[in-house]
């Protein structure tokens, strides 16, 4: 079930990343907005771990090699507007995957017609934003500006194949996934009076890494804390 | 989580009351006397007769600044409350329990969202409010000044803070003000729910593991107390309640609330498998009601005066992420200034953001959200 471990790492560390906004939001209306979304991520995670195991055991008790999300979405928060970066490469991949998916009749295709409405208003929330940032102020543009060009490196990943997902039947075509997802990012990039970053997006330690276990370090870290009060409690029922 | 104290209602500043100059306001030029005294006429019987006071009636300047004040303390403790519940998202122990606290966290946000819209009604700004949270000048709830020391504690807040906060808020759904009671009733319903869940993590942790248990019941002795001065000091010391019960902006006596709150809580606390930390907590027959111990009251004067275990943290927090976020807001402001269509003032920046905004609240509550459970389930 890598497929599924996959698919649900990336949402489950997305989120995590996202709850860690809580109290922190710039404004009332973003920490709404942040945490609906997580918690979007967090519902369609919880039924992706499902598949694989106990969402529980697959969450709390494995280590760090273990985890097959995408490096994008494990790296830090940085200010709103990195984070925003993070949410335009990842909502942007994500809505192209499960609207494929859902249009295919593979495993995750019942799955795919319901997250797809909810990663729709990620993308929506996460290109407004850009728009925003990037024809604001001065400052607002360098952070959007720098946001993207310091995430840009994480984007390849996206597009290496993934076992048991990239079946004919699944509807998933890589090359499809990655020149749609760079028409769609450049468009909004454009838009919003940015440059679209030019550095290696694939290639090196980047390309394929967290699919294969291997992560940044701020994400031993990030699952320290997430795992530590289930681990300190075995077999505990909460 | 919201929890507006008794006592909060009845501070003294009354110093926003002519600021605020909404369209109801006595400061109209040009009033007579007779026009004025006819107002007020209507206004006590308005209030007389249970009608609901509407931002376009008229209203004593006096009245709107209390209601400013008490609904800005409660959307401000909505705001500082996020804080020590936020405090264990990261470290949830199951992704269910993940889950409940990031929904209930951003329920309290929506609160201080409906919160600070209804106190727009009377004249000020959110921006205004929420620059005299920042300099010290409005207040929240002192219960937020204590720490989220373990799990166990999120389960207490939801059980005894949220308990006595709805304890407290039940009667504001019939309150004079309109848009204050119509907030209201949907908050209510939401922590009701939030309550429940409390009460559900302490079961879940009383009947689990001893290490567990331990837990919650440490979390019921740490928060039982100040919940309990929730509901503000002594009726024979709260001499400034009576004009807010005039108003029928308060509806019982602090101690009336507070004795209801306990009769509630012994039998839960029963139920739960946990004690209350009060000896002297027994059954009164002739009054059909608990009589328990002393209160503190030295501690909740600390507190309030700034010295509570969380009170600085608190308040720097919450002025680190606006002033962090200060760039953001300009950047909304300064887009939609850009991007207005012709004839159309420019949007504010919560405007602006609320638009963006509003798309995905709408996408998590129709699935996984709690709160668009909860509101189904108290409905």
């Amino acid at each position: 079930m890598s497929a599924a471990l996959a698919l649900g790492d990336d949402a489950l560390v997305l989120s995590h990343r996202l709850g860690e906004w809580a109290g922190h939001a710039p404004v009332l209306e973003e920490e709404v907005a942040l945490a609906n979304i997580a918690l979007d991520l967090l519902g369609q995670a919880r039924v992706l771990l499902s598949l694989a195991g106990d969402e529980d055991e697959l969450a709390y008790l494995r280590e760090e090699r273990a985890f097959r999300n995408l490096q994008l979405v494990e790296q830090p928060n940085g200010d709103f507007a990195h984070t925003i970066a993070r949410q335009l490469y990842f909502s942007v991949y994500q809505h192209l995957l499960y609207g494929r998916l859902a249009a295919g009749d593979g495993e995750f295709a019942g799955l795919a017609a319901k997250a797809v409405k909810e990663v729709a208003y990620h993308r929506d929330h996460a290109e407004q934003w850009v728009l925003r940032l990037g024809d604001g102020t001065e400052e607002s543009h360098r952070r959007m500006q720098s946001g993207l060009d310091a995430l840009w490196r994480f984007t390849g990943e996206m597009f290496q194949p993934v076992e048991g997902l990239d079946s004919p039947e699944s509807g998933v075509d890589r090359q499809a996934l990655e020149s749609g997802w760079l028409a769609a990012v450049t468009d909004v990039v454009e838009r919003a009076t940015l440059t679209l970053p030019t550095g290696p997006r694939s290639g090196g330690w980047a390309a394929g890494a967290g699919r294969q276990g291997l992560h940044t370090e701020p994400f031993g870290r990030m699952i320290a804390e997430m795992q530590h009060l289930h681990r300190s409690h075995p077999g505990a029922s909460w | 989580m919201a929890a507006v104290t008794a006592h909060q209602t009845t501070q003294k500043t009354l110093g926003t009351a002519n600021a605020a100059g909404g369209p109801g306001s006595t400061a109209a030029a040009g009033e007579t006397d007779a026009a004025a005294a006819g107002h007020l006429a209507a206004f006590d019987a308005a209030v007389a007769a249970d009608e609901r006071i509407e931002p376009r009636d008229w209203m004593p300047d006096a009245y709107r600044a209390t209601l400013i004040r008490q609904m800005a303390q409660h959307a401000h403790s909505e705001i500082i409350g996020m804080q020590p519940e936020a405090n264990w998202i990261t470290r949830a122990p199951s992704l269910r329990r993940k889950a409940i606290l990031m929904a209930k966290v951003q329920d309290e946000a929506g609160h201080g969202l409906y919160l600070y819209s209804a106190a727009e009604t009377l004249g000020t700004s959110r921006e205004e409010l929420l620059d005299k949270l920042h300099a010290g000048r409005q207040r929240y709830s002192s219960i937020f000044n204590y720490p989220t020391l373990t799990w166990a504690d999120v389960g207490a807040i939801g059980w005894l803070v949220d308990g006595a906060a709805i304890t407290n808020q039940v009667p504001l759904c019939r309150c004079s003000y309109g848009p204050y009671a119509r907030a209201m009733v949907r908050i209510c319903k939401e922590e009701s729910f939030h309550q429940r869940q409390g009460y559900e993590l302490l079961l879940a942790l009383s009947r689990g593991t001893e290490a567990q248990h331990a837990m919650a019941q440490d979390a019921v002795n740490r928060w039982w107390w100040p919940s309990l001065m929730m509901f503000g000091p002594p009726d024979d010391a709260s001499s400034h309640s009576e004009q807010s019960m005039a108003w029928k902006i308060k509806r019982h006596s602090n101690d009336e609330l507070r004795r209801r709150f306990v009769d509630i809580c012994v039998p839960q606390a029963e139920a739960l498998g946990l004690d209350l930390p009060d000896p002297d907590i027994r059954w009164n027959e002739e009054l059909g009601s608990h009589d328990f111990g002393a209160i503190d009251w030295s501690e909740f004067q600390e507190v309030l005066k700034g010295n509570g275990p969380c009170n600085e943290q608190r308040i720097t927090q919450r002025r680190r992420a606006h002033e962090e976020g200060a760039w953001v807001r300009e950047a909304a402001a300064a887009y939609a200034t850009k991007h207005a269509p012709a004839q159309t003032s420019p949007r504010t920046p919560a405007s602006a953001s609320a638009s963006a905004s509003a798309s995905a609240s709408a996408s998590a509550s129709a699935q996984n959200s709690a709160s668009a459970q909860h509101v189904e389930e108290t409905a």
